[in-house]
């Protein structure tokens, strides 16, 4: 078994989890009613638990504890992909990039289910209800705003444009492509955007909006490797900033 | 004239002048009745109300404001203009007078009956 490859495997989906977790965190208190407001926070903390289960195998498999890997890293050792690391904007750029990387989470972690690495695989099974409420609460908010009026398709057609490279961008590829595939721990990015691809297209256009030219995509690219934005450095502050005060309190 | 400078004092003044305008469709959504059933089998049973734009979505409410602690097998959500229901006014239908004992099962005394069964089966 690979371990290199698995953990790299894992640092990028738990970072993904961790830094997405916390940016819609941010929208706690100030959602558009309170319902969603409830619900999008409950979502947001769910990711935190998939990063923690993901953080979790890491730490069996040698890394420091989950809450030093999600607390003591510099910006530059994290390895989400920078779509998730974006500032939350306004609200139709948040729901649009949910969904976006939503169906994305939910495809991953299906081929993590039949994954031979077992922790992975159990994991998989464990968050799978979660994820899918999450594919369902994106689902209905991109239909919903996408036909509701002229603006609010006008801001959800914005919010994809400004979102799809950023979104491509999820499956840059790692250093360990093939052997991840060879020994079946998981099929790989390429394969997991075709299945992305094949299902976030006939989404989108049926809610009446219109994928960017495909002559346009251009994946950003980067931040499987640490090359992030400034944000991602005030988010990582801020998102430490307690537990720096005193690393070994227990809570 | 109000010559206070209490804020709140001021601003009930400037509030005289505001006529409140229906809410629109857009302000305000409609209201969805929420029932949650526990296990299969069990009744739903009315746990609250959401604010929603369509079923779906009052259905995607439901499930994290009923739905999130403690046991959950299913939930409906019913539009609350479909809700079909009596007046306060006409309460009194529900009163009943307290001689009709015989419409009710505890007016029935035969625990000593059933007991006696039970006992000559087991025999």
């Amino acid at each position: 078994m690979n371990v290199a490859a698995i953990k790299e495997l894992l640092y990028k989906v738990a970072d993904d989890q961790l830094v997405i977790g916390h940016r819609n965190s941010e929208w706690t208190g100030l959602g558009p009613i309170l319902e969603e407001d409830i619900a999008f926070s409950s979502m947001a903390q769910d990711k935190l638990g998939h990063a923690q289960g993901c953080y979790q195998i890491l730490h069996d498999l040698g890394e420091a504890n989950p809450d030093q890997i999600a607390f003591s890293r510099k910006a530059d050792q994290f390895h989400n992909c920078q779509f998730v690391e974006l500032p939350n904007g306004e609200y139709d750029f948040s729901l649009m990039r949910h969904f976006l990387y939503d169906h994305a989470d939910q495809i991953r972690f299906e081929m993590f289910a039949n994954s031979s690495f077992e922790p992975l695989a159990k994991l998989a099974k464990k968050v799978k209800g979660e994820i899918k409420y999450h594919v369902f609460h994106g689902n209905t908010w991109i239909n919903k705003l996408s036909t509701a009026n002229e603006v609010s398709k006008i801001r959800m057609q914005t919010a994809l444009n400004e979102s799809w490279n950023y979104a491509l961008g999820i499956f840059e590829a790692g250093n360990f492509e093939a052997e991840l595939k060879n020994e079946g721990i998981f099929e790989g990015e390429n394969a997991l955007q075709n299945k992305w691809l094949e299902v976030v297209c006939p989404l989108l256009e049926k809610a009446g909006l219109t994928i960017p030219e495909k002559s346009s995509w251009e994946p950003v690219l980067g931040g499987r490797k640490g090359y992030h934005l400034a944000h991602l450095e005030a988010l990582v502050a801020e998102m430490s900033e307690v537990f720096q005060i005193d690393p070994t309190a227990t809570w | 004239m109000i010559e206070s400078l209490d804020p709140r004092v001021n601003r009930a003044a400037i509030e005289l002048d505001n006529h409140i305008e229906p809410l629109s469709p857009l302000d305000q959504w409609e209201t969805y009745e929420v029932f949650h059933q526990k296990k299969r089998g069990d009744q739903h049973m009315h746990v609250g109300i959401v604010h929603a734009a369509n079923p779906e979505m009052a259905l995607v409410f439901a499930k994290e404001q009923f739905g999130r602690r403690g046991l959950s097998a299913n939930i409906w959500v019913v539009n609350t203009k479909h809700v079909f229901a009596s007046t306060y006014e006409d309460a009194d239908i529900f009163e009943t007078t307290s001689e009709k004992i015989y419409r009710e099962a505890g007016g029935y005394k035969v625990m000593d009956k059933i007991n006696q069964y039970k006992k000559s089966q087991k025999a």
